[in-house]
């Protein structure tokens, strides 16, 4: 099966200080469901940006959709990720810009025509139950809102590879439960691999799934 | 109205450098249609011993423009009541000759005194009056004027382009979130300052246009034009289409300068 992440004697740490991940090996079959717990600070999210290459590795290599990211050209990278979808713990949304156009962003990278990006954004709208807040700015929403618009925005362009952090940190059981189901459609019918950062593993999901624990700096498969 | 103010703090800064500039343009426009005027009223007395063609004159220095011949004969007149016109014709000619030199522009007190000499330096040539003194506090005067102008609009000018430059940290925070989110999506470099440099473009133009539109009122306000037919000149206080060019460049210019300043200064969050 196709590997679409390769980590070998990865190690991860912000420029001199201590190491956050430690020399971790592990690879994500191409269309599979992931999980990756643990506890706070020990270095979910730092993962999670050196998949997209925001965070160089320290040591060891990491390949990303067949990108080595150890030494990538921006370009390279810029290609890498208009084919990734993420959803930031923290949002990232662009707050000068209504919900629909920060949803849009995506396909306005990946060159889709006006009209047909509009109605995909109509229809993510409608899936993340926000179409009765279309054309509002992301201040104007509630935090569990705007991480909706999140989630919608990492769909739009039907990426290959989804990267959550903790996408249901803010919402009631009734949006979080809207959110799996999305993230769980992706996976079946487009064949998206997923990789979700999450403190409970929902325990209502349909599809078989991977799950890493982080402890300690290093990364080990939970069965 | 949001977005009005999103655009107002860059224009109005661009619109008082554009106003320096252009009171700059209209003050030196004015001193030279002034000296212009001045040096119509401004003449050299040469005194000679000899006759002297109005050839020879006028190729002892280029500033000349004019040679005119004084007639004694307003001097003699006071004489001749009570002297024999046998007499009066002998003192003609033993009179030296005075010539009238007019100007093609009006000198400097380097150009004064340098025509003197050229002028002494024709051994014909016994006396030049120039009026120096008066000549060179007129001069003086005018440039000073000009220096202070162009003083005030370069103090204006920095003082308004520092306040850009502290202006420039907040909007680099601004941009910086937007480029960087659009970077997290593979968005290429062009596309992340696309918008930046819209806004900076659309600014100048807005600016410039501003400009053109106040110069354009008040050039044609009878009471600007009155100002300047009382001392005496005509001035193109605005030139729709030079001006406006040079006011629209410089705007673009500064605006898209510090467009790249903010996407040269931009720097992704980890
Ligand atoms: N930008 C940064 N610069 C330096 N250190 C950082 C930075 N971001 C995170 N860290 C450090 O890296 C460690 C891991 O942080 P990380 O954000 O990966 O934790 P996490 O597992 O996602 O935690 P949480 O569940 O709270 O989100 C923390 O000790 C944190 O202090
Ligand atoms: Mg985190």
């Amino acid at each position: 099966m196709d590997k679409v992440i390769i980590a070998k004697d990865l190690s991860l740490s912000y420029s001199n200080s201590e190491t956050i991940i430690n020399k971790a090996n592990f690879s994500v079959d191409s269309g599979s469901f992931v999980f990756i717990t643990g506890a706070s600070g020990s270095g979910k999210s730092t993962l999670l940006k050196s998949l997209f290459g925001a965070l160089k590795p320290k040591q060891g290599s990491l390949v990303v959709g067949g990108v080595e990211l150890n030494s990538v050209s921006r370009s390279k990278l810029n290609f890498l990720r208009r084919h990734i979808g993420i959803v930031f713990q923290d949002y990232k949304l662009v707050k000068e810009w209504s919900i629909d156009k920060n949803i849009m962003l995506p396909l306005i990278i990946n060159g889709y025509v006006k009209s047909v990006a509009q109605n995909q954004v109509d229809k993510l709208l409608k899936h993340v139950r926000l179409n009765h807040q279309a054309g509002k700015h992301p201040l104007e929403l509630s935090g569990g809102e705007q991480q909706r618009v999140a989630m919608a925005r990492a769909l739009a362009h039907n990426p290959i590879l989804i990267l959550a952090d903790e996408p249901t940190g803010n919402l009631d059981e009734y949006s979080s439960e809207l959110i799996w189901k999305l993230l769980e459609g992706a996976n079946e019918q487009l064949k998206t691999t997923v990789i979700v950062v999450t403190h409970n593993i929902p325990q209502t999901l349909n599809v078989d799934y991977k799950h890493y624990h982080i402890e300690y700096g290093s990364i080990h498969e939970v069965n | 109205m949001k977005s009005i103010k999103n655009h107002l703090s860059l224009v109005i800064a661009l619109l008082s450098i554009l106003f320096s500039i252009q009171v700059f343009f209209v003050v030196d426009r004015s001193i030279d249609a002034y000296k212009e005027n001045l040096a119509n009223n401004y003449s050299v007395i040469a005194v000679s011993q000899k006759r002297l063609s109005n050839h020879d004159i006028l190729s002892i220095n280029k500033i000349i423009s004019n040679v005119e011949e004084l007639s004694p004969d307003s001097v003699i007149k006071r004489l001749n009541s009570n002297m024999q016109s046998k007499n009066v014709e002998l003192l003609k000619l033993s009179l030296p000759k005075f010539y009238k030199i007019t100007l093609t522009s009006y000198p400097s007190p380097e150009e004064v005194s340098r025509l003197t000499a050229d002028l002494l330096r024709n051994s014909s040539i016994t006396k030049v009056e120039n009026f120096s003194s008066t000549h060179s506090t007129t001069y003086k005067l005018l440039l000073l004027f000009k220096n202070v102008v162009a003083i005030f609009a370069l103090v204006v000018i920095v003082v308004t382009l520092l306040l850009i430059f502290k202006e420039l940290k907040i909007w680099q925070y601004k941009h910086n979130e937007r480029m960087s989110i659009m970077g997290l999506f593979g968005a290429a470099l062009w596309l992340r300052s696309a918008v930046l440099f819209r806004l900076a473009i659309v600014d100048a133009l807005i600016a410039s246009f501003l400009a053109f539109g106040i110069f354009i009122y008040i050039s044609s306000s009878p009471w600007v034009l009155q100002q300047f037919s009382n001392i005496g000149i005509s001035v193109v206080i605005f030139n729709p289409l030079e001006d406006f060019a040079i006011l629209l460049g410089v705007a673009l210019l500064i605006s898209t300068l510090l467009a790249s300043l903010i996407v040269i200064g931009h720097k992704e969050e980890v």
